[in-house]
Order: structure tokens, then sequence, then C-alpha cells
């Protein structure tokens, strides 16, 4: 069975080691999967590529193209990487305005594994005061570890705590999330609309 | 089948000199573009309701009844009538006087509103906008039905041995629509009564409008007033003309570029490519305009948005110049030419009293879904 992870990453510049990270983690979640005799398949999303997209849906209410087909390649997928620079001891604007034009629900009890890059490690706790409470307000399920990558854990060698240490673990709890969840897409209303009956009669 | 034009009533400054009609300049301006719309042989003019600053239609049927002593022909509706936020009663009071002063001339579009402080200033939650949108419209179906209604719901005051009137002109409720840009509970109702459906198709892509249609027309056909393409379809539409495609294009971008809603996002080339809006000759409006049938199917009514972001009267009336006598013409022909026999008009006064008076179309509409 194929599983699909869809990575989003807010790095701005190219390379940037917010996309650095992600695919550490898309790695180590896929190597996580394939363990389990999964197939997996990723697709990465750059929130630069789809910048001004995002900004003409603020402004507009609705996708181009190119953003629609980000939009569901993240609200289809099995299981969502997030990575996010941080930026004024917050998630990016870029990376915050991509989530606040997803559809109410579209998240709704999907397995997302969170990262963030910056400078020092002082910026870590972001992940879980900012991002984390993001996702629980979209009421996503967000693996235990998220993984914060300081400019110098990519220099830093060593397993356990280690940047790939940390990243294995993250991948592993991804990975769990996604065999333990039924395969369910997002629902989509217009498959199944409530009967009218039902609306008046919840009005009774 | 039916063309129009619609009207969101906003006062804006015209980006290209700085101006910015008075309310009053506006509001004439509106009745000048209805009687020309009338002029050039129109079929509908429609004004939305607002009741915030910078739109002047607060009062759509007084406008309405103004215009329908001025005209003769035009079918007058809104685009929309705020279900959620006024009294269906006082729906049902203004709206069939407006019917007995136009002699019939007259419909309406149900819509919801979106903007967040008028559900408060009127007493009312915008979280509860679907649910209002069912019960006040559900009351508002029975006042014109029922001479005497005795009614309970949860947002307005209980209502017993309560007679609306005038009653409906000859016994013939106002033909309603209802409105949506993206809630399929809004298609589900239409369908559920057998009223028409209206998709905004402005500011969101074909594929979504495509979508709300599809599912009106499947429910309409689940609920027995016919055929899934017998089902009454109103479409949204948005054009700027000119002879030649590239004067279009100049004139009008100042316009799209700072016009509130979409301004300062998408290009003019993006927009038009993603959405219904044309602009260009009347050759290139009369060509996706066609378009539009290949995926809503045969449809009733189409109207155009031509008078808004600043645009000057006398250029909106040069619009209308350009729909009447070259556009509208040949879109008539060409859908007409391409509409099978058992897909039905957009319902009028004249055809509703017929249907009634041989008991056809009014009751088939109340059998069984309606209580």
């Amino acid at each position: 069975m194929t599983r699909r992870i869809a990575v989003v990453t807010a790095g701005l510049s190219q390379p940037s080691s917010s996309r650095l990270l992600a695919d550490r983690l898309a790695e180590a979640t896929d190597r996580a999967l394939r363990l389990h005799d999964e197939q997996v398949e990723v697709t990465v999303l750059e929130l630069r590529e789809l910048a001004h997209e995002i900004t003409d849906h603020l402004l507009t209410g609705f996708a181009a193209p190119r953003l629609a087909e980000a939009i569901e390649a993240v609200t289809t997928a099995d299981a969502v990487i997030a990575v996010t620079p941080v930026f004024s001891a917050s998630y990016s604007g870029l990376f915050k305005s991509f989530f606040d034009v997803l559809e109410d629900g579209a998240l709704e009890a999907k397995p997302v594994l969170v990262g963030a890059t910056g400078g020092t490690a002082r910026h870590s706790l972001a992940l879980e005061f900012a991002v984390r409470p993001l996702f629980a307000y979209l009421r996503a399920t967000v693996s235990p570890t998220a993984v914060f990558a300081a400019s110098e854990d990519f220099g830093t060698g060593g397993s356990g705590s280690s940047l790939s240490g940390r990243a294995d673990r993250a991948g592993r709890e991804l990975a769990d999330l996604v065999l333990q969840r039924p395969r369910t897409g997002p629902v989509d209303p217009f498959d199944n609309p409530t009967p009218f009956e039902q609306l008046l009669g919840n009005n009774g | 089948m039916q063309f129009g034009i619609f009207t969101v009533g906003d006062v804006t400054t015209d980006p290209t000199d700085g101006t910015t009609p008075t309310e009053h300049e506006r509001i004439k301006a509106t009745v000048a573009i209805a009687k020309k719309a009338e002029e050039v042989g129109l079929d509908v003019f429609a004004t939305g309701q607002h009741h915030n600053p910078p739109f002047i239609p607060s009062a759509p049927t007084t406008t309405l009844a103004y215009i329908a002593a001025q005209t003769e022909r035009i079918l007058l509706s809104t685009s929309t009538t705020l279900i959620t936020t006024t009294d269906p009663v006082r729906i049902a009071e203004d709206y069939a006087t407006l019917q007995h002063l136009s002699d019939g001339r007259m419909d309406l579009m149900m819509g919801r509103g979106n903007t967040g402080p008028v559900y408060p200033w009127f007493g009312k939650d915008i979280r509860d906008g679907i649910p209002l949108a069912i019960e006040n419209y559900h009351l508002l179906y029975r006042l014109w039905r029922e001479e005497v209604v005795d009614w309970e719901g949860k947002y307005r005051t209980p209502l017993q041995g309560f007679t609306s009137t005038p009653r409906p002109l000859d016994g013939v409720p106002p033909f309603v629509w209802h409105g949506s840009i993206r809630s399929p509970e809004i298609a589900e109702q239409a369908a559920y009564y057998g009223d028409g459906f209206f998709a905004n198709h402005i500011f969101w892509p074909a594929s979504h409008t495509e979508r709300m249609i599809g599912l009106y027309r499947q429910r309409f056909e689940h609920y027995g007033h016919g055929s899934a393409d017998q089902a009454i379809v109103g479409l949204g539409g948005q054009v700027f003309m000119r002879r030649n495609s590239q004067d279009a294009i100049a004139e009008f971008r100042p316009y799209f570029d700072n016009a509130p809603v979409y301004g300062h996002g998408p290009s003019l080339e993006d927009f038009t490519s993603q959405t219904p809006l044309t602009v260009g000759s009347p050759q290139e409006v009369i060509e996706k305009t066609l378009g539009f049938r290949d995926y809503v199917g045969d449809y009733q009514r189409q109207l155009f948005l031509v008078d808004h972001a600043g645009l000057p009267l006398k250029t909106v009336l040069e619009q209308l110049d350009l729909l009447g006598e070259e556009v509208v013409p040949v879109l008539r022909k060409e859908f007409a030419a391409l509409k099978p026999a058992h897909v039905p008009d957009a319902p009028t006064h004249a055809s509703r009293k017929a249907a009634l008076e041989t008991g056809s179309s009014e009751t088939a509409t109340t059998n069984g879904n309606v209580a």
C-alpha cells in the first residue's frame, strides 16, 4: 500500500535549511514506513514558489490552479511534514498564510510532524509555543517529537540527541501515527449533502 | 433565456481620476443604469442589499419600486436579499408590495451576506448563517402560500394567526432564487423547494461553480421537481468591453487593479484565465459566455456585473449599449438554438400564473416535500 506524505516547507533562501530539515524528516519517515513494508510517495511543496498565489487567495478567496494542487496534495496526504523558519519568535508569515487558506477541518486528525529552523537553538521552543498550538487548533494529530535544527546542528555529529537521531525518532513516531490511522480522505460536502429535511429539522 | 445585469451598489473612488460619487449620485446612477438596461433590451435588473458603507442599497424594494414605475418590461430582482438578517415577515410584505406595484415584473434572490457586523447589528449571529437562511426562508415560503400562519422558530418572535399582506398578486408567490458562492446546503435548499439556484460565478473558478450547479441539479431531480437538466439555474459574470480588445484591457486595468474585493491581488490576465471575468471585445464576451454552458448545462438566467469598482456612469452606459446591441442578441440566438425543448425558461409571473391555473408547477413543488 502506498502512503502519501506531503512535505510543506516555508524556507525562503535557496537552498534553505528548512528544506534541508524537511528532507531529513521525510527520509526518516520513509525509512520507518518501509520497515513495515509500506510504499511511500513524498510530495514536497516549497511555499516560496506559491507565495504570490497564497497572497492572491487571501485577497480573492479562491486558489489559483497551482495552489489548488498543492492544497489537494496536503489535504489528501496520509501525513504532513511541516517545516518553517523561525521569524520573530514564531512561524513565518508565509507558513501561517498557507495554513490560513485551508478549509476548516482540512487537517482534522491528520498526522503532522512539525519542524523549524533558526540561527541558534535559543529559538527551538517556538515549535512548542507557536507551531504545535497552530496544529492543535487545526485539530491535526501532532506527533510527540518536534524537530528544531539550528545552523550548528548541521555540523554536529553523533547519534542520540544529534539532529539525525531526533529526525529518526520523529520519523518513527510519524510512521506509527500513519500506520495506526484508518485510511480516510477528507470529507467532501458535495459527495453526501445533508438532506434538507434534516437541515430543516435541526432548526426545530 | 434571460439576460441582465446585477449591481453591488458600491460607492467607489474612480482610480483614474480620484473622484468619488456621492451617495445621491450613486443612487440616481443605479436608476439610470436600470432604465438603460431596459432601453437596450435586457431582461433583468438586480440590486444587492447592504447595510454598511460604502454601499447604498439598504432598501432594495424602495429602489426597485421606483424603477418599476419608470420602466415597462424589465424584470426587477435582487442579488441578494439578506434572508439571514432581514425579518422574513418584512420580506414577505415588502416584496409582495413590489410584486403588485410592478404587476408581477419581479422576483428575488436569497443570500446570507458575509459582512460579520451586519449580523449583530440586526440582532443575529453570523455563526447561525445557514440555520437562519433555512428557518427564515421556510417561514417566508409559508407566509406567501398560507393565508393564516401559526409559526414558532428559534430566530424571531412566534406568530399566531398572522396574515402577511398584501397577499401575492394573483395568488402567485414571487419566484425565488437562492444564491451561494460556496455552501452546498444552499444548493440543497434551492433543490428541495424547486426554486432557482444562482451561482455568483465571479470570485470562484469555473470548476467550483460546476460542482455547486451539479449538486443543485442532482438534488432538484431527487426531490421530484423534474429531471436534473430542468432545474432553474442562473449565473453571474463580469465583463468589460471595447470594440478593440486591447482598448478594453488598457481601460479596465486600473479599475481591476484597485477594485474592492480582489484588487491588489492576481493580475488581470491571471484573473481572466481563472474566473469568468472577460475583458475584451464583444465577440470575446460572446465566446466566453457561450462556454459557461459547457460546464453548467442549459441555464435560464445570465446576469453581468458592469457597474462596480468606480467605473463612471458614462462608461457603464456604454457597456450596456455594447451588451444590448452586440452581445445579447447573439447570445439569445445561440443559446436558444442549443437548448432542448424539455428545458424550461426561467419562470415569470405570467408562466407561474398559467401553471397555477392549470394546477401544475406550483402544486408539484409543494407535493410531498413541503407540508
